[in-house]
């Protein structure tokens, strides 16, 4: 099937347009600098209703960005990376929900990041970039929510490194949010988690084509450091059960006693890092892997995460995957503990799933029949009030 | 709406506006009826997938978790009333899970089938494993691991000093009939208690 045919297809928002969406007011972030303005790339799938009140915002992951749904031109060969949950009579419903999805500051998709040209230097800003962290993003996107016009989200969705800025949004914007869905997450990382981000680090830092994190002054990319880190995330995005099951430990062809790729997982993991390469910035990596490592709203109330949540007025969902150990379903639990104690509204879904944290991108049965059922009792109800996309 | 005969007499003991955590909720139809008839709130705990996407859709708070694994979690005394409507005798440690159940509640509503009703007492009495309406199935494929008697439930709790605050013995028909206050350990086929603590009284 090629885009074209995959655009018309049922259940696909077709073809989509990105815009650039400029927030000229100045953002404050917790490192103490602000931004004077920013820029921000989206996607929307569906249609605003007049009341406004049928609007989900995707919070994406560590790479991914604001292509969700659809297909950017007739020649793509696939479609965005949310693409099996959003689209008509998807979970995220498009004949009923507005669905706007965004690439967060400091992204490398187009949106204001390290790769911008500084207007003060006429160069990008590289290592001059101030480091942000999830807060900063939920507020860029707080001001992207006023220029939709949008009081109140009926939703906010987000999986991993999303559903960190989700929590985020329904602690410190507690009424612009009805419904809060955190998939695969945790409250913050573990010692682990940060070892890994650090490794990952390391990997980028060392590469001498670096140069400090102005490697664009230089026209090269530490490709070999960016190709590490990410060749040892997608380790950890994967189960032990489902690396065996997809890779075993074949050889390719007979033993060569040498280092050249002989094993599948090898091959795979060169193509995964090679690719990863060719579309992502270094220093958004340094960045998204920062953000993660400082998330932490107990942090804010004596690392009590139910006296944070004591101030969240959303509905939340909360789901995590079986086979996920990077964020375990153990890390899902404290949040939903933490709900339960701080009296919240809250559901907790387990999916029994193969793939470890990736599941939370594909479409497993179980997991989008618990998507589909609670946002479709959140359609009903704007619906019953008048508001559906038709009124 | 109508309730469920077997839940309708739980319903009684649970005050209106109050917080209540459902052990083994199902598709949530208990929390649903109390939340729309005495604006109850609470958490339902299920472990059946296709159960607990149902909640979701309905609109109850669900938690998917086993109830011998979850109990844990839960603070003491955060809930009014913790009910467990027909799962003790499936449970592992079932006395352990009232105690858990009187920790996590102010009071426990537990419901369970009378292992010594008369119709199971004649299944043994003609030498086989009794399989009757309240107990459908057979030996080899039950769930049930720990059942047993009006007579035996009492006596725990009398152990244990749980108080008894109330009871319905109730027949097959959920009714409670001449009979079973006669002789309770033999007329009664679901049997469903109000609990309490000692110490929290």
């Amino acid at each position: 099937m090629n885009a074209t045919e995959a655009a018309t297809a049922v259940g696909s928002v077709g073809l989509v347009t990105p815009q650039r969406i400029a927030i000229e007011q100045p953002l404050p972030l917790d490192c103490g600098r602000t931004l004077p303005r920013h820029e921000l790339m989206v996607e929307t799938y569906g249609t605003l209703n007049a009341q406004r009140s049928n609007a989900i915002l995707i919070c994406h992951a560590l790479s991914g960005d604001h292509h969700a749904a659809g297909f950017n031109s007739a020649d793509d060969r696939k479609p965005g990376w949310w693409d099996n949950c959003i689209g008509p009579g998807k979970p995220l419903d498009t004949e009923r929900f507005f669905v706007v999805a965004l690439n967060n500051l400091g992204g490398c998709r187009g949106s204001t990041g390290p790769a911008t040209i500084d207007p003060q230097t006429g160069k990008p800003y590289g290592p001059d970039f101030p480091l942000l962290t999830v807060r900063d993003w939920v507020r860029s996107q707080a001001l992207l929510t006023d220029h939709f016009g949008i009081a109140r989200w009926a939703a906010i969705v987000g999986g991993s490194l999303g559903g960190m800025q989700v929590m985020q949004w329904a602690i410190d914007f507690p009424d612009r949010l009805a419904n809060a869905v955190v998939i695969a997450s945790a409250p913050q990382l573990s010692a682990q988690n940060i070892a890994f981000n650090e490794i990952a680090r390391q990997a980028i830092l060392s590469d001498p084509e670096f140069h400090g994190g102005r490697f664009y002054d230089h026209g090269v990319v530490p490709s070999r450091g960016l190709k590490l880190a990410r060749m040892l995330g997608h380790i950890t995005y994967l189960s032990d059960a489902a690396m065996r099951a997809k890779f075993g430990n074949d050889l390719k062809a007979a033993p060569t006693f040498n280092f050249d790729v002989e094993f599948e997982v090898e091959s795979y993991l060169r193509y995964q890092g090679q690719s990863f390469v060719d579309r992502f910035d270094a220093n958004t990596y340094l960045l998204m892997t920062k953000a993660l490592d400082y998330f932490d709203p107990a942090r804010d109330f004596d690392d009590h995460l139910e006296a944070a949540f004591e101030r969240t007025a959303a509905r939340f969902l909360v789901i995590a995957f079986s086979s996920d150990w990077r964020f375990s379903p153990a890390r899902s639990r404290e949040i939903v503990k933490a709900l339960v104690d701080a009296g919240r509204d809250v559901s907790y879904a387990l999916i029994e799933s193969q793939l470890g944290h990736d599941d939370f991108l594909m479409p497993i049965p179980h997991y989008h029949d618990v998507m589909r059922g609670y946002l479709h009792r959140i359609a009903c109800a704007f619906e019953a009030a008048g508001d559906g996309v038709s009124a | 709406m109508s309730l469920r005969p077997d839940l309708a007499p739980i319903c009684e003991w649970i005050k209106p506006q109050s917080r209540i955590l459902d052990l083994g909720c199902g598709d949530g139809t208990l929390l649903d009826y109390l939340s729309t008839h005495a604006g109850v709130r609470g958490y339902g705990l299920e472990i059946d997938p296709a159960n607990v996407a149902r909640c979701i859709a309905r609109g109850i708070n669900v938690i998917q978790a086993d109830i011998d694994f979850g109990l844990p979690e839960f603070e003491t005394n955060s809930f009014d009333h913790v009910v467990m409507t027909q799962a003790l005798q499936a449970l592992e440690r079932p006395d352990e899970a009232i105690a858990e159940i009187l920790r996590v509640g102010r009071t426990g509503i537990v419901t369970f089938p009378n292992f010594g009703h008369w119709r199971v007492r004649l299944g043994l009495i003609a030498g086989r494993m009794p399989v009757t309406p309240a107990l459908p199935s057979r030996w080899f494929d039950t769930p049930n691991i720990h059942l047993c008697t009006v007579d035996d439930f009492e006596a725990l709790c009398a152990s244990r000093g749980w108080r008894i605050l109330d009871r319905h013995l109730l027949s097959r028909a959920h009714r409670e009939g001449v009979a079973s206050r006669l002789a309770p350990n033999l007329m009664t086929e679901v049997a469903m208690y109000l609990l309490e603590a000692p110490a929290q009284r």
